[in-house]
């Protein structure tokens, strides 16, 4: 049994008297490239914002945060996952957070990172920022819905 | 940069975080034990689910030594200081992998099933790992 | 109280499709997306168990997912309503909490 998928859903969805814009919180927690978890929260989010609801935060947990490093060089035949959020975010004003700790235990540095750890280098791809799990908790409170992706 | 720590005051919802998998094989235990001691630390009111082989994680006695990786489970016993609210095993889940309470590192709640499933409803926010 | 649950594994592959049948309460949603999708295929050892549940929750497929892994809808079982992403969009909006079972 198939249901009719609208061809212009935020019309549709306006015409039915709309349901009031709701706010989502978005977990990420698998990195890209190794579980579909990470395409599948992008494709979701980019759903939320096309059906006229917004985006309180994206957090990225365990894996997650290796989506935002700025030196992966995907084949270019292939998505971009990275520079999606990326674009997303700039063209949504987008809160992508990723957990201080997870990015700690796995190479995600920003400037300040890099200076406080004496690092040689630092790898943050933009529109993403480097916080702690309070973003988290903050987000799941301040959200109308929460959706995790992970595996 | 927001640390978030105003609207937890006047908001405190009830989070339950899920926990299917057992420890060390995956990091998911230990991160998300460290998701648990963030939410009580914004006066969240939390309960711990530990459902499937996430009853593994609370196993007493788990020696990591020979691993060269850190043994995290005696932070489980840290859980009743950092004002859990509860910490949830399901009886079925400790059936099928032949372990009781009496194996576990701390007290539990034990839930049956469908007392388990009505912890989906009841709690505002679901993380699972 | 309706809840929407999500399984992304195959249950072949992972008991996320048995723990959530036994804990989802009557009346709910089930939305099957990424590998979780192999579960709702005919003539499958997990079939009968499947179409048992169609007649206690609404049960959902990810069109996407399906595509993807090249399984034809007349393959399902019956009872399975597809989606696509802003389908799943809106299951998460008129339910009220999304429980994950990964």
């Amino acid at each position: 049994m198939i249901r009719p998928i609208a061809a212009n859903p935020q019309k549709a969805a306006q015409k039915e008297g709309i349901i009031a814009s709701m706010k989502f919180a978005v977990v990420v927690n698998e990195g890209p490239y190794q579980h579909q978890a990470a395409d599948t929260a992008f494709n979701f989010s980019r759903a939320v914002l096309e059906r006229g609801h917004q985006i309180d935060r994206v957090f990225f947990y365990h894996d997650g945060v290796n989506a935002a490093t700025r030196l992966a060089v995907p084949p270019q035949d292939d998505r971009d996952i990275t520079r999606k959020w990326s674009q997303l975010a700039d063209e949504h004003g987008l809160d992508l957070v990723v957990c201080v700790a997870a990015a700690q235990r796995r190479g995600i540095i920003d400037a300040d990172e890099r200076r406080r750890h004496g690092k040689d280098a630092d790898n943050i791809a933009p529109g993403f920022r480097i916080s702690g799990l309070g973003q988290l908790i903050e987000t799941a409170i301040d959200a109308d819905r929460v959706v995790v992706f992970g595996d | 940069m927001s640390t978030g720590g105003s609207s937890s005051e006047q908001n405190s919802k009830r989070f339950l975080c899920v926990n299917r998998r057992a420890p060390h094989g995956t990091i998911y235990a230990l991160e998300s034990l460290e998701v648990v001691l963030a939410a009580t630390a914004f006066e969240q009111r939390v309960t711990v689910l530990f459902l499937d082989d996430g009853v593994f994680q609370l196993v007493k006695n788990q020696n990591t030594d020979a691993l060269g990786v850190k043994n995290f489970s005696p932070t489980y016993k840290a859980l009743e200081m950092y004002e859990v609210e509860r910490v949830v095993v399901e009886r079925e889940s400790l059936d099928r992998r032949g372990i009781s309470e009496d194996d576990l590192i701390i007290p539990v709640d034990v839930l049956a099933e469908d007392e388990i499933s009505e912890l989906f409803e009841s709690h505002d926010i679901l993380l699972n790992f | 109280m309706a809840l929407l649950h999500t399984v992304n594994k195959s249950p072949f592959e992972r008991n996320a499709l048995d723990s959530c049948l036994r804990h989802a309460r009557k009346g709910s949603a089930i939305l099957f997306i990424e590998d979780g999708v192999y579960a709702l295929v005919q003539g499958a050892e997990y079939t009968d168990k499947v179409e048992q549940a169609a007649s206690r929750f609404s049960l959902y497929a990810l069109e996407p997912d399906l595509d993807a892994r090249g399984i034809p809808p007349e393959r399902l079982i019956d009872g399975v309503q597809l989606v696509d992403y802003h389908g799943f969009v809106e299951l998460a909006v008129s339910h009220d909490r999304v429980q994950s079972w990964l």
